[in-house]
């Protein structure tokens, strides 16, 4: 079981493995391997706890509707599963400011937290207008062959590398 | 809590979480450095992994749609929606440095700018989307809608016509990348 151990893997290997993985999950549960419907789910969880039942009226929450399903412990589930990986590797750490960032920004923790701040919003509004993120388009609907999958990963592409060259060429 | 799902379907999905969490750690996607590296078109981790995932999951998906143990759900979309909505995303993917899915990996591999600032704006960001709705729905998101068509509907052919192509396509660009050494 020393495979187990290891702290990284063929990156082929991995990619088939979530491709196999994708075949249990629609066979077992008929769903797609997705993520980013939970945090909208999250949010509105959250503001339920300040505003109440009053956040139902929010046309969005009527489309997508505030909980825990499926995908929310699908989610969770990863978490556990990457804490398994990383501890069984000896992989795992605290960190607050990952390596390529410190060489190019410094090791100050609060720019570093700024920028994931602004980019956790514009990820989360982004996945919101696309309908999906990385996983639910990039990857579930791509391999469906889904034309609303291929255009967004396109795109994810698309603006990450825009902002990472402005980033670390243009900034830095 | 509101929960919406059967036990069962809970079960399930945890279990699956936790094997994609694995997988994910494994691959070494749940690290800034390694989604960064990708966007920098340094490290080809990230491309390697989903093209080999699409690749798998897409021959095996069919083939049981095929024998009709499966119905596969491809989501509607729009230009304004998808092209908009992506590219918008994108620019906090390399924010960011994590996804909606290797952030949840990110946060179990201890790392705390996932847990104290990307989790939180990702909830926040989704949040204000939920506010924002209203004001972009008919409007922008509904912009040269395409409904949930798929790749053989929009060139009027057989599935397999795209599968076995696509499929080729993506085993040439992963070769590609072991060729040049990417």
């Amino acid at each position: 079981m020393s495979w187990l151990m290891e702290v990284q893997w063929s990156p082929y290997a991995v990619g088939i493995g979530i491709g196999i993985l994708s075949w249990f999950t629609w066979l077992i549960s008929s769903k797609p391997i997705g993520c980013s419907t939970s945090f909208a789910k999250t949010a509105g969880l959250i503001e339920k706890l300040f505003r109440g039942n009053k956040v139902d009226d929010r046309p969005y929450y009527q489309e997508v509707k505030p909980g825990v399903d499926w995908q929310w412990v699908f989610v969770a589930g990863i978490i556990g599963g990457a804490a398994a990986s990383s501890l069984l590797s000896g992989d795992f750490s605290w960190q607050w400011v990952p390596s390529v960032w410190e060489q190019n920004f410094g090791d100050n923790v609060l720019p570093r937290l700024a920028t994931a701040l602004a980019g956790g919003l514009l990820l989360g509004f982004g996945s919101r207008w696309a309908g999906g993120c990385t996983s639910g388009h990039g990857i579930s609907g791509t391999m469906q062959l889904a034309v609303s999958g291929w255009i967004s990963a396109i795109c994810f592409f698309i603006g990450g590398i825009i902002m990472a060259q402005l980033l670390f060429t243009v900034i830095a | 809590m509101n929960i919406q799902a059967t036990k069962k379907q809970l079960f399930w999905g945890l279990v699956f979480g936790i094997i994609f969490g694995f997988l994910l750690q494994k691959g070494g996607v749940t690290k800034y450095d390694v989604i960064i590296g990708q966007l920098l078109l340094t490290d080809f981790t990230v491309l390697k992994i989903m093209l080999s995932a699409v690749l798998t999951g897409m021959l095996g998906l069919h083939v049981m749609q095929r024998f009709g143990l499966i119905k596969l759900k491809p989501k509607a979309g729009s230009w304004g929606k998808n092209a908009i909505g992506g590219l918008i995303f994108g620019l906090g993917f390399a924010l960011l440095g994590y996804c909606p899915g290797t952030i949840a990996g990110a946060m179990g591999n201890g790392y705390l700018d996932a847990i104290f600032a990307g989790l939180i704006g990702i909830i926040a960001g989704s949040g204000l989307f939920a506010v924002a709705y209203p004001l972009l729905k008919n409007r922008i998101l509904t912009k040269g809608n395409y409904g949930n068509l798929t790749l053989p509907r929009l060139f009027k052919i057989n599935e397999w016509l795209v599968i076995l192509p696509v499929a080729l396509i993506i085993f040439l660009i992963l070769f590609m990348f072991e060729r040049t050494g990417l």
